[in-house]
């Protein structure tokens, strides 16, 4: 008879499980390079070709302009949602009321917990015409950083507010013992004690922008052009998808499933770049 | 690192059986449909419905356009042909029996005076040609000209209607379904857009803020679609080569129905009287 002590049995549950994870999350990114090789062997620089628009049934495929609303709409969101979502952190952390913090709390879970189409809807109806009236048709980059940003706020202020929290009250009581003043301890010692801990959180809040879809895909007019202004419309990645998966056949299909190829290893090498930098001096 | 082999394998074998598919239960009666991307939606909500009012009955639907959709059906892979379109007289082999109606309508907000718009007008506008309302008798406003994203039939029947390109088209606005597409025209007093005229009627009995522009003179309603009347519009067909019989007359027999109008409804289509 076999017996089998509790370890073994964890180990071989762990093992298996982790097995099945690491297989799907293999099986899809297969499953996605798979899906999108007939366009890849067919023509793979013209999805990197500028010149080229996309008309996927006339043969023309530029992905670039997509890529660059992916990056702006993201970008444009980061810069906005950081020093806000850091400031609040700061704010509840430090300086802040309890009274006023627990509620401003509350809010930013539920800012979090809202669904994206329900952004998406509110920009569509509110923040798109409103930005129309100065500057028509008000479905832009700038409805869409706009919108990203505060889906992406929560992420980052609860992020940092952890960061804070987690560093040592030691360092701050030690601060605090030689007499600097609360600006000084913000930006000399906990900033920088809190450091990977906001980097970690603004990754998170980073991927969670290029992959964000319905949202966008309501209010950025989804015109694959090179955006000469915040006011032009653009198209991310993740909206042509959404856009267009559900009636594309053939090479249309392919194209479309290397466009989510293309996402995937631009989250990949930024979270890995990111890794790299801030992990491997430990 | 201590691992034990057997352990290993057993997790590999383990993975790969749950991986593996769990096996298709064989139906004792099956339907293939291909074709027209604009139909599958709508053939696998009948679909749906017939499977579960006729026990053991399997109806499989795949998209890959009309022109598969006539292909399967002439060789004989699929049972049925999805073609959003009336037949050819080059296509007289087959049959088709018409199971819906599309037509879409050209919408503005209501606040725009304009009433009416000639096609070439209409093209001119999608062209870039012409960028202001005054041009065609309204306000001195920008035009916000409201696209269909690639492969949306509406796009198809528009662009097929007024003889242009996708690549033809200038857009401000590139929208996915008719909600978005009637939402963005409603939030912006200066756009045009397209949209199934099954859509609009029913956001413009709820009070949104859009218009319909008749077509040729003929009002869009889903009246006027019915009637044959309305220009901007299509059948959506279910072809067959040969004789209908068995399990393929009863599925199409069911799709002409009036009790899937709902069905037909739901989709922004048009239902066929008989």
């Amino acid at each position: 008879m076999f017996r089998f002590n509790a370890d073994q049995v964890l180990q071989f549950v762990s093992l298996a499980l982790t097995l099945v994870t690491a297989s799907l999350i293999g099986l899809v990114v297969a499953f996605v390079f798979v899906e999108s090789l007939p366009v890849i062997n067919a023509d793979v620089a013209g999805f990197f070709d500028t010149s080229k628009a996309w008309f996927p049934l006339e043969g023309q495929r530029g992905l670039m302009p997509m890529v660059a609303g992916s990056l702006l709409c993201t970008l444009g969101a980061i810069a906005l949602a950081l020093p806000l979502g850091m400031a609040s952190a700061l704010f509840s952390q430090y300086y802040g009321h309890r009274g006023l913090v627990r509620p401003y709390r509350w809010l930013l879970g539920l800012l979090a917990g809202i669904p994206s189409v329900v952004y998406g809807f509110w920009g569509l109806t509110v923040l798109v015409p409103l930005i129309g009236r100065y500057q028509p048709p008000g479905a832009s980059l700038l409805a869409g950083i706009l919108i990203l940003t505060l889906m992406i706020l929560p992420t980052v202020a609860l992020t940092a507010e952890a960061a804070f929290k987690a560093v040592p009250a030691s360092y701050l009581q030690g601060a605090h013992a030689l007499g600097m003043r609360k600006a000084a301890i913000a930006f000399k010692v906990l900033f920088p004690a809190a450091r990977q801990g906001l980097i970690a959180g603004t990754v998170l809040a980073i991927t969670r922008a290029l992959g964000e879809t319905m949202a966008v895909l309501m209010v950025t007019g989804n015109v694959v052009e090179m955006p000469g202004s915040v006011f032009d419309p653009v198209r991310t990645l993740t909206a042509n998808i959404a856009l267009e998966m559900a009636y594309a056949t053939g090479e249309h299909r392919a194209s479309l499933f290397f466009s989510g190829l293309v996402l995937t290893l631009l989250i990949v090498f930024m979270v890995s770049y990111v890794h790299r930098r801030e992990y491997a001096k430990q | 690192m201590r691992f034990l082999r057997g352990t290993n394998a057993a997790a590999l074998a383990l993975v790969f059986g749950l991986l593996q598919p769990l096996g298709v239960f064989a139906a004792d009666k099956k339907l293939s449909l291909t074709g027209s991307s604009t139909v599958a939606p709508l053939a696998l909500e009948i679909a749906k419905r017939f499977e579960q009012n006729n026990a053991g009955v399997r109806i499989d639907v795949q998209t890959g356009g009309s022109g598969r959709g006539l292909a399967d059906a002439r060789s004989g892979v699929a049972d049925l042909g999805l073609v959003s379109r009336a037949l050819k007289a080059e296509e007289s082999d087959l049959q088709s029996f018409t199971i819906a109606l599309d037509g879409i309508a050209i919408i503005l907000h209501e606040t725009n005076p304009v009433r009416v718009l000639s096609k070439e007008q209409i093209i001119a506008i999608y062209t870039g040609q012409i960028q202001n309302w005054k041009a065609v008798g309204g306000k001195d406003q920008p035009i916000t000209v409201v696209n269909k994203a690639e492969g949306r039939s509406t796009l198809e029947l528009f662009a097929q209607f007024f003889g242009l390109k996708n690549s033809q088209i200038k857009a401000q606005v590139v929208i996915g379904d008719n909600q978005q597409g009637i939402k963005t025209v409603a939030g912006n007093p200066g756009s045009i857009g397209y949209v199934s005229i099954g859509a609009a009627e029913f956001e413009i009995d709820n009070g949104v803020p859009i218009q319909m522009l008749p077509m040729n003179g003929v009002k869009p309603s889903t009246a006027s679609v019915r009637d044959g009347s309305f220009p901007l519009s299509r059948p959506l067909n279910l072809v067959r080569k040969g004789p209908l019989t068995g399990l393929a007359r009863q599925f199409v027999d069911y799709a002409q129905n009036p009790l899937v109008h709902d069905l037909v409804k739901e989709q922004y289509f048009v239902p066929v009287q008989r």
